[in-house]
Order: structure tokens, then C-alpha cells, then sequence
């Protein structure tokens, strides 16, 4: 698509010649119970175009009204990005025609954003704390869903036909954007993805968005551009669209500086464009060109009067913010009592509220993050997906946790039960049950194991008699071979001391 | 039964009451009517969809609901039973709504306008849907891609426009009552050169919820009648706050049943009427200055204070008008396109492209007065312009506004001729779109102030009808209905009747124009 050859820079070389300036729009799509301007119901997932009204569907006469709630929520958002509240503003009509927005404008904020000039403190992965500026958090309302049939690439352009599902079209949205970052360096990719958690954790936690990035409720286009060491005027900007991962987010603005560096040093321009994401190959291909003269036509929208928020309302609303996500944190560490790098990594991993919740269940807080950052971590990651998109409930872990204690199953095998659960086959329980899967707690089966076990390897018990304990480890390896991995390891050491005549 | 077509809305709601007529009766005499008059070559082509199914079975109701008496008819609206006219671009389930458009041929809306569920919760049988300038632009109802409607008083001129369908049914005594949409001009020029009475309420008053939007700041739905009596029944069944439209002023509807009764009583002691220098004179017919003059002498008469006021920023208002209207069509029209609904066009040859079809959609559905208001608009709005063009038309309308202010510190209500001619000869201005467009001159301030008019019939010149249109500030429509029917009600006493019973027989007509 693009005529130029791109080679690629890496990443580590492009950073010693240039300074990245980074830039991000965040759409977050608000939960609210209707659409934007209409009394259409905001459910995703429903059958194609059942949740539309004449008004989302922009039918000839129909007029926007605008839903309060959804005006509240964004004025949350802004006040969690500690920004600005407008007094009065407007919404404005950015006229294009493209068939998922139904009236051909979409209605929008323009000049006078709800809020603006706030900003977020971003905490990095090794705990330093980035200020990002946040330039303005916007109201708009989202386009309907394309799906392009036929072709090979998906895209419009050579499809056969077009569906459109006019369900989200009207969906509130939240657009923050942030003033150019600059001085992030080597750590942007990180940065990048540090923000998007951010304002993913910020909005989730105000409980104005499900936050699913997976589902689009949160969705990143991400502005990248390289100018020289030391240099103060920015280069030519690439705006990354819809990378809708927070790794993606990373590898995205990775991906994009080792491609600029690559065009830069070959001699040429940075083109200004919109590019494409590619999941798969890690990759941007070139969209449309951008310039900063696109044409919108923008101009007050006449349908709807200027939302006048009173200091009165505004306080209201300030005193529903819940406990900001950093003091949260810190609240949240004493009270689990984890260690500075156990903390960091959970944080990390994004298992705050997983974890939290499983210990809102019933598990203690050790045991929630055994599991989500041990085997649900693990499971994630063969599954090339976040731990929280596997679907395990904190119900479950307590469940496996209460086998475990009970000691009906072992570590080993509440692994196994979990794969279980998530192939759909039950609870734990009765997955226990059906499978077979309880602990051999017999003491005479498992005492002819362990005597067998004893008798093949003499050196071994001679040590234990010797008092070198953790010698007993080597006699376990054969016992749970010979119970098909069903023994309990500590029964198992407790009969060896026993028969042994050691105290234990 | 011509006697029925001949009453007022108010006369016939009170032979409904009385049990001398029915409401099937007088549905019939219209339908009978529209069979006679609007059709054929030199028909007055005020329709074009006829509801002759429904508006009997609504009458019926209502016949039946009278009959049976009790809490029922009680609580009947005065006017259910007396049958209306729609503009065609006011959307209606169960009718189609064309916009006068070949853009919407066929389309049915699955939605009511507000307007349209209040006139059924009332009770009122509709009789179909009437004719006007596509997309209601134009001044004429010349640019309706389903061919012109004529002039009852002159089957060779205009009915004036946009709304011409809706006066010309009226006043060819095809309905009593009628509704349009006035952008700059649609209910009062129409009004005017057919010697019918148009309101344009207060920006705000009656929801737009429904209308499809030309100009979502300029466009009001307003009542169209014979008599100020009848508009301002129709007024109040229809204004009101709409949840639906944000615009909508969440207020009550004031008292103009009141208001006109009071004006009938034809004094207008203490009422200081403001006559505007800039809307007159120049560029105004003779006759027209004529009958004009003498309704200040009448109003004089009536005990009223002729006071004069100048608005000198009224001269760039049709400049700004004819910025900010194409501005907003230019986008209130981009959902036409194909995709959804209405017309759609695939390109004869080359790539079938969604831009392509699109773009064949519109060049085959809109009409030249249309797209040269969408390329107008569009141009206006555009990088580069939006500040010399749209900024500054919105300046000026504030100046005009501020005019309004000033003007109405001297006097209640203004007073102007609603057009600066009578009705002109079909075709004779089709050509010069400029020419067409100064003959909203009197009406578009209001519509940039958002404050509300009234057309009355004031005379004729040359044997058609004058307009005489009064203005009001925003949310005193009641004034309008005081001086509107107080000078109808003097200016008949000398005429003898209504104005409209010179008009000519139009059945005879008929006749000899086949003959």
C-alpha cells in the first residue's frame, strides 16, 4: 500500500538519534442505560440494529436530545482527569459521509469541550510517576458498526457488500485526548501502555464504562512522531487507529518509532496518516492521509441548546468521585499486606480488582494471588489473551482453594480442575466428582506406596534417618507416580516421619 | 353541502357541536372538494397524497363519540372533527412523506411528528398531505419535483412558498385548516398572495420534532387558516414544550383563543404598532404600499399608535439568511444518500463504490434549487470561509436581533407588508434565483430573531391578494392574535365578508378552462 519500502530502525537506535513526542485519543464508550441523544437502549452485543430509534437512525425529522446522565459521567471523567469543567458549551456537527453515521455529521463537542485542561499522573512499571497534560475530554456519540463482505482485507475497498449494524451508533462517548507527550524516550512504548491502563482503570472504577477493551468500550488512537535529540519542533505525526489492547497499545507506538526512524534515516518523509494496526503481524499499514486542514465543516449543532453545568451540580458530582485508583493502590497494599514487588507485579498485571474481588469471596489475599498471578496467568498467556479475559470467577478460586484446604485435592490437580472449569465442564466440585479426582487420603494405599518407594531407594531413607529432611522430596516423585499424581504431598511426609519413628 | 367547505374551522367545530353536521359529512365535502378542484391540468394541485380512508374512518369516531354523548364528547378537543391539511414535510405514519422530493418518493415514516400525534389525539381527520418547494426551499412551491401548485385567486401564478399547498388548499376552500413550516417566509408569503392567514409562532413555541429540518435554527411549524380566530385554535393544539425537541420552549401555551377574541372586538386602544422604514418603500409594489398605508389608517382608527422604528441592520438579513439556511441544509440533507432509506441511485457504469452511489443518489433525487443551497452551504462552512461567511452571517443576525429589541422598546407589535409583491405568474422567476429569494425579504428578520409572525389578508391589488404581516417579541404570539384579528375583523366590515369571498369560483373556472 505504501509506496515507500519501509525498513525499520531498531529500537534501541532510533532512540540514541531521536526523541519520540507521543499523543493519545482515547474513545471510552459510557455505560448509560440509553444512547446518547436518544432513548435507543445502550446494550452491546444485542441482535444487529434492534437497539435503534428513528432518532439513532437518523430518519428525515428527527431531533438529538441530550442524556443527562451521559453528561454526568463525562463530568466525572473530567473531574478524575482533574480537569476543567465548562461552565456552558455546545455540541458541534463534524460532517462527513461514511455509511455507519446515519445523519452523515456526527454530533460532537468542538470548540468547548466539557473538560479540559486536566491531567493524569501515570505510574510506570518500576513505580516512577509520568504527568501526562490532558488537553480535553469531550462528549460525542459513536458511529454504527461496519462489517465489509467479500474482499480479502476486510476493509471497505474492495468488498463485495457492506452490513451495517446501526446498534452502537449513537453511543455515548467520552473522547480524551492529551496535550503532545514529550520526554518519554525509551520508556514511550511503556508509557503508552501505562496511560491506556490508566484511563481504562479511571473510567472502569468510576463505574462510566464496562472498559472492555476487548468489546471497544475502551479504544486508543495513538499519534506518534520523532524529531532529533534536543530538537524542540516536532516531526511529522502518524495517528495509529484503534489499537484496542494495552499490549497492542505498546507494540503500537514500538512499532511506529522503529518505522519512522526507518523513513527518516532513509532520507525521507514522515507522510501524515492515518495508520492501520495489525494484531497479528505487529505491524502498521498506511490508511488514509491526514492533514490538519481535513475539512469537518464543523459548526454549532442548532438542534440542541448549551449544556450549562452550575457550580452547585459540579460539587455534587465531585463528591461521588470514588477513591482515586493511586490511593486506592496504597490503601489496597496495606491491607493485603503483599511485599513492594508482589504489589507491582499484581498492579502490573492489571489483577488489582481480580484479585480483590476474590478476596471480596472469601479467599485470603495470599491465595488470590497464588492464582491469578500463577496457573490464571499462565493459562492467559497460552491463550495469548489478559488473565481477566479467561472468564475465571472468584467463586471458583474459592471453591479450589476450599478443596484444596479440605484436602480433597492437591495443588497439582486443582490446576488440572481449573482447565476443567474453563472448558466448560462444571464446578470444581463436581468436576472433583465426576473425573475421580480426589486425593488418595487412604493411609494403606498410601502406605504400600510409600513403603514400595522406600524400599527402591535405601540411600534416600538412610538420609532422612540422618536427619536431612528435605530428602523425603525424592521419595514423593515415585509415590505420586504410583497414586497417578492423586497423593498429599504433606500426608505423604507426614507417613514417612511416622513409619520412620521421626518426630516431625 | 358547498356550504360546509365555506366555514370557518370555528364555524364548522360548532355545527359539529350543535349536531347540524357531521364530521364525515364535512370530510366528505372537502374530499368532494379536492376531486373537483386539484386535480387536472389547471388543477390547484394543493395535494399530493389524499387520506380519504382515514380522515372518514377519524371523522366517524368522532361522529360516533358526539352521538353517544356524555363525558366522552365532553371531553372532545373544539376542533376534533374539523378537518386539516398537512405540509408534506411533516412526517405522518400511514401517509407518505415526500419533503416534495423525489429523494423521498414512496418513503413512509415509521414515526409521527408531534404535531401530527397531537392533531390525532384531538381528533382532527386529516385529509392528506399537501404540496410545497422541495425540501421546503423556495418561494414558490415552483421547485416541488411533483410539478407547481397554482394560485386559487389565478391558476397562472404562484401560491407562494414554500407552504403553497397548504394555503392554496386553503384558500380554495379544500380544508379550514392547514399546517406549514415558515424557515424565512413559508406559512406568511403563502399566506399573503393567497389571502389566507399564516402564523410562524415564536422560535421554540411548537416542537419541530417530526418536521424534516431544512434549517434546524430558522424552522418553526405554525397554523394556516382563513380567519385569526381558527389559527390561533390550531396554535394552541399544537404548541407546547416536547421533550423530543430541545429547542421546544418549556413553557405553557399562551392564551391566543383569548387573545383574538379580544382583537375581534376591533379596538385597539393603547396598543403602540411599530412600523418598520426599511420594509417598505422600495421594492415594494404599489398596490401593495396601497393596501398597506390604508391598514395603518384602520389600525389608527381602531385606537392603535402608529409609531415608526428602524431596524437598519434588516437590509443585511437576507445576506445572512441566505448563508446560515444553506449551512445548515448543506448538512441537514447529507442523510439522504441512499444508504438507508429513500431513493437510491447505482451509477450506470464504472466501480460500484459507496461515494458512487451516493453521489448518484443525490444527483438524481435532489433538485437544482436544492443543490445549489447544499453547494452554497457547503461552500459557507468550509475551511478557509466559515469565518467571512458563517461567522459573519451569525453577527448579523444578532445585530438583528438587537434591532428587534430596540424596535420593540417603542412599540408592541411591528407591522409590514408580508411580501413585497402579489402573487407573481408561474415560471416568471424560475430562472433568477436571486429575484425569488427577495421576496422573503419582509418575512426572514423574524425567522433570524426567532420571534413570531403573523400574515392577515390586507386588500387586494390588481385583483390579488395583499398580505399585511405584524411581529411580535418572542413569546408574545397572544399580540399578534389581538392586532391580527382586530384588523381583519375592521378591514372586513369594509370589504363586506371575508377577502377571500372575491376570490373566483373555482369550480366554474374549472369548467370553462376545459371547456
Amino acid at each position: 500500500m505504501a509506496a515507500t519500502t519501509e525498513s525499520l530502525v531498531d529500537f534501541d537506535e532510533a532512540l540514541e538519534k531521536y526523541d519520540p513526542v507521543l499523543g493519545f485519543e482515547v474513545h471510552v464508550e459510557l455505560n448509560t442505560k440509553t444512547k446518547m441523544f436518544s432513548d435507543a437502549p445502550n446494550v452491546f452485543g444485542d441482535e444487529p440494529n434492534t437497539n435503534v430509534t428513528p432518532v439513532c437512525l437518523g430518519l428525515p425529522g428527527v431531533l438529538p436530545v441530550v442524556n443527562k446522565t451521559a453528561v454526568e459521567y463525562s463530568i466525572l471523567i473530567g473531574l478524575a482527569l482533574n480537569c476543567k469543567i465548562a461552565e456552558t458549551c455546545g455540541f458541534a456537527r463534524k460532517n462527513y459521509f461514511y455509511p455507519d453515521t446515519p445523519k452523515n455529521f456526527q454530533t460532537s463537542q468542538y470548540e468547548d469541550p466539557i473538560a479540559y485542561d486536566g491531567y493524569l499522573d501515570v505510574e510506570l512499571e518500576d513505580g516512577e510517576v509520568f504527568r501526562v497534560e490532558i488537553e480535553r475530554a469531550h462528549m460525542e456519540e459513536d458511529a454504527g458498526k461496519l462489517t465489509h463482505m467479500g474482499g480479502s482485507t476486510g476493509r471497505i475497498q474492495g468488498a463485495d457488500f457492506s452490513l451495517v449494524d446501526y446498534n452502537r451508533a449513537g453511543v455515548p462517548l467520552v473522547e480524551i485526548v492529551t496535550k503532545p507527550i514529550v520526554g518519554a524516550g525509551k520508556r514511550a512504548p511503556e508509557l503508552a501502555k501505562a496511560y491506556v491502563a490508566a484511563v481504562r482503570e479511571i473510567v472502569k472504577n468510576l463505574g462510566v464504562s464496562d472498559a472492555k477493551m476487548e468489546r471497544g468500550n475502551v479504544r486508543c488512537d495513538a499519534n506518534v512522531s520523532l524529531m532529533p535529540k534536543g530538537a524542540d519542533k516536532f516531526g511529522t505525526r502518524s495517528e495509529t487507529k484503534n489499537v484496542n489492547s494495552l499490549r497492542a497499545v505498546e507494540h503500537a507506538v514500538r512499532f511506529e518509532i522503529e518505522r519512522h526512524a526507518g523513513v527518516l534515516e532513509a532520507g525521507q518523509k514522515v507522510v501524515q496518516e492515518t495508520r492501520h494496526w495489525h494484531e497479528d503481524t505487529r505491524t502498521t499499514t498506511a490508511g488514509r492521509p491526514k492533514s490538519d486542514a481535513d475539512d469537518y465543516r464543523y459548526f454549532p449543532e442548532p438542534d440542541l441548546v448549551p449544556v450549562v453545568t452550575t457550580a452547585e451540580w459540579i460539587e455534587e458530582l465531585r463528591a461521588r468521585l470514588p477513591e482515586p485508583p493511586a490511593e486506592r493502590r496504597k490503601r489496597l497494599k496495606a491491607e493485603w499486606g503483599y511485599s513492594d514487588a508482589e504489589f507491582r507485579d499484581v498492579v502490573n498485571a492489571g489483577l488489582l480488582d481480580a484479585i480483590g474481588e476474590t478476596i471480596a469471596a472469601g479467599a485470603s489475599a495470599a491465595v488470590a494471588r497464588k492464582w491469578w498471578m500463577g496457573e490464571i496467568s499462565r493459562l492467559a498467556k497460552n491463550a495469548d489473551t489478559d488473565p481477566e479475559g479467561l472468564g475465571v470467577t472468584p467463586a471458583t478460586i474459592v471453591e479450589l482453594n476450599g478443596l484444596i484446604e479440605a484436602k480433597k485435592i492437591n495443588d497439582k490437580i486443582a490446576r488440572q480442575v481449573l482447565e476443567f472449569v474453563l472448558a466448560g465442564e462444571g464446578t470444581p466440585a463436581e468436576i472433583v466428582q465426576k473425573r475421580g479426582l480426589a486425593v488418595v487420603n487412604d493411609d494403606s494405599a498410601l502406605g504400600a506406596a510409600i513403603e514400595d518407594a522406600m524400599a527402591t531407594m535405601p540411600d534416600v531413607v538412610a538420609k532422612i534417618k540422618d536427619g536431612k529432611l528435605q530428602a523425603i522430596g525424592a521419595l514423593i516423585g515415585p509415590v505420586m507416580k504410583a497414586t497417578r499424581g492423586q497423593a498429599d504431598a504433606g500426608r505423604v511426609r507426614e507417613l514417612v516421619l511416622e513409619k520412620l519413628g521421626i518426630e516431625g | 353541502m358547498t356550504e360546509i367547505i365555506k366555514l370557518s374551522a370555528v364555524e364548522l367545530a360548532q355545527k359539529l357541536r350543535a349536531g347540524e353536521v357531521t364530521s364525515v359529512q364535512a370530510v366528505q365535502a372537502h374530499l368532494d372538494r379536492i376531486a373537483a378542484v386539484d386535480g387536472g391540468e389547471r388543477g390547484v394541485h394543493a395535494f399530493l397524497h389524499v387520506n380519504a380512508e382515514e380522515a372518514l374512518a377519524v371523522a366517524a369516531e368522532v361522529d360516533a363519540i358526539r352521538a353517544a354523548g356524555g363525558a366522552g364528547a365532553e371531553a372532545l378537543h373544539p376542533l376534533a372533527g374539523v378537518p386539516i391539511a398537512i405540509k408534506d414535510l411533516i412526517v405522518t405514519v400511514g401517509q407518505p412523506t415526500t419533503a416534495g422530493s423525489k429523494m423521498l418518493e414512496g418513503w413512509m415514516s415509521p414515526y409521527d411528528a408531534t404535531v401530527i400525534s397531537k392533531i390525532r389525539a384531538a381528533k382532527l381527520p386529516m385529509l392528506g398531505k399537501t404540496n410545497l418547494d422541495e425540501f421546503a426551499m423556495g418561494s414558490s412551491t415552483e421547485h416541488s419535483a411533483y410539478g407547481p401548485t397554482r394560485n386559487p385567486w389565478d391558476l397562472d401564478r404562484i401560491p407562494g412558498g414554500s407552504g403553497g399547498g397548504s394555503a392554496a388548499a386553503v384558500a380554495a376552500f379544500e380544508a379550514p385548516l392547514a399546517l406549514g413550516t415558515d424557515t424565512g417566509g413559508s406559512i406568511r408569503q403563502p399566506g399573503a398572495v393567497t389571502g389566507t392567514v399564516g402564523v410562524k409562532p415564536t422560535y421554540g413555541g411548537v416542537s419541530r420534532y417530526g418536521a424534516i429540518a431544512m434549517a434546524s435554527s430558522l424552522d418553526q411549524i405554525g397554523p394556516v387558516s382563513r380567519t385569526v380566530l381558527d389559527s390561533a385554535y390550531l396554535h394552541e393544539l399544537i404548541g407546547g414544550h416536547d421533550p423530543r425537541d430541545s429547542t421546544s420552549l418549556n413553557e405553557p401555551v399562551p392564551s391566543l383563543v383569548d387573545a383574538a377574541r379580544q382583537g375581534l372586538s376591533g379596538d385597539l386602544t393603547g396598543v403602540r404598532v411599530g412600523v418598520i422604514a426599511e420594509l417598505q418603500g422600495d421594492g415594494y409594489e404599489a398596490g401593495v404600499q396601497a393596501r398597506f398605508n390604508e391598514s395603518l389608517e384602520v389600525l389608527r382608527a381602531a385606537g392603535a399608535e402608529i409609531v415608526e422604528v428602524h431596524c437598519p441592520n434588516f437590509k443585511y438579513a437576507l445576506g445572512a439568511y441566505y448563508l446560515i439556511m444553506p449551512s445548515e441544509v448543506s448538512s441537514n440533507l447529507a442523510k439522504f444518500d441512499g444508504v438507508r432509506y429513500g431513493k437510491r441511485v447505482i451509477p450506470a457504469d464504472g466501480p460500484v463504490t459507496i461515494e458512487r452511489v451516493m453521489g448518484a443518489t443525490r444527483a438524481a433525487g435532489f433538485g437544482d434549487e436544492v443543490k445549489r443551497r447544499i453547494i452554497l452551504g457547503t461552500y459557507a462552512l468550509s475551511a478557509g470561509y466559515y469565518d467571512a461567511y458563517y461567522g459573519s452571517a451569525q453577527k448579523v443576525r444578532t445585530l438583528v436581533q438587537r434591532d428587534f429589541d430596540a424596535a420593540f422598546e417603542k412599540a408592541d407589535v411591528l407591522v409590514s407588508p408580508t411580501a413585497p409583491t402579489v402573487a407573481f405568474g408561474l415560471g416568471s422567476k424560475t430562472g433568477d434565483p436571486l429575484a425569488m429569494y427577495l421576496n422573503d425579504v419582509a418575512t426572514i428578520p423574524a425567522n433570524l430573531a426567532g420571534v413570531p409572525g403573523i400574515s392577515v389578508p390586507g386588500g387586494l391589488s390588481e385583483g390579488l391578494p395583499v398580505g399585511i404581516q405584524f411581529l411580535a417579541p418572542a413569546r408574545e404570539d397572544a399580540r399578534l392574535y389581538r392586532v391580527g384579528a382586530a384588523l381583519e375583523s375592521l378591514l372586513e366590515k369594509g370589504w363586506g365578508g371575508p377577502l377571500i369571498s372575491q376570490a373566483p369560483d373555482l369550480a366554474s373556472a374549472e369548467k370553462e378552462g376545459v371547456a
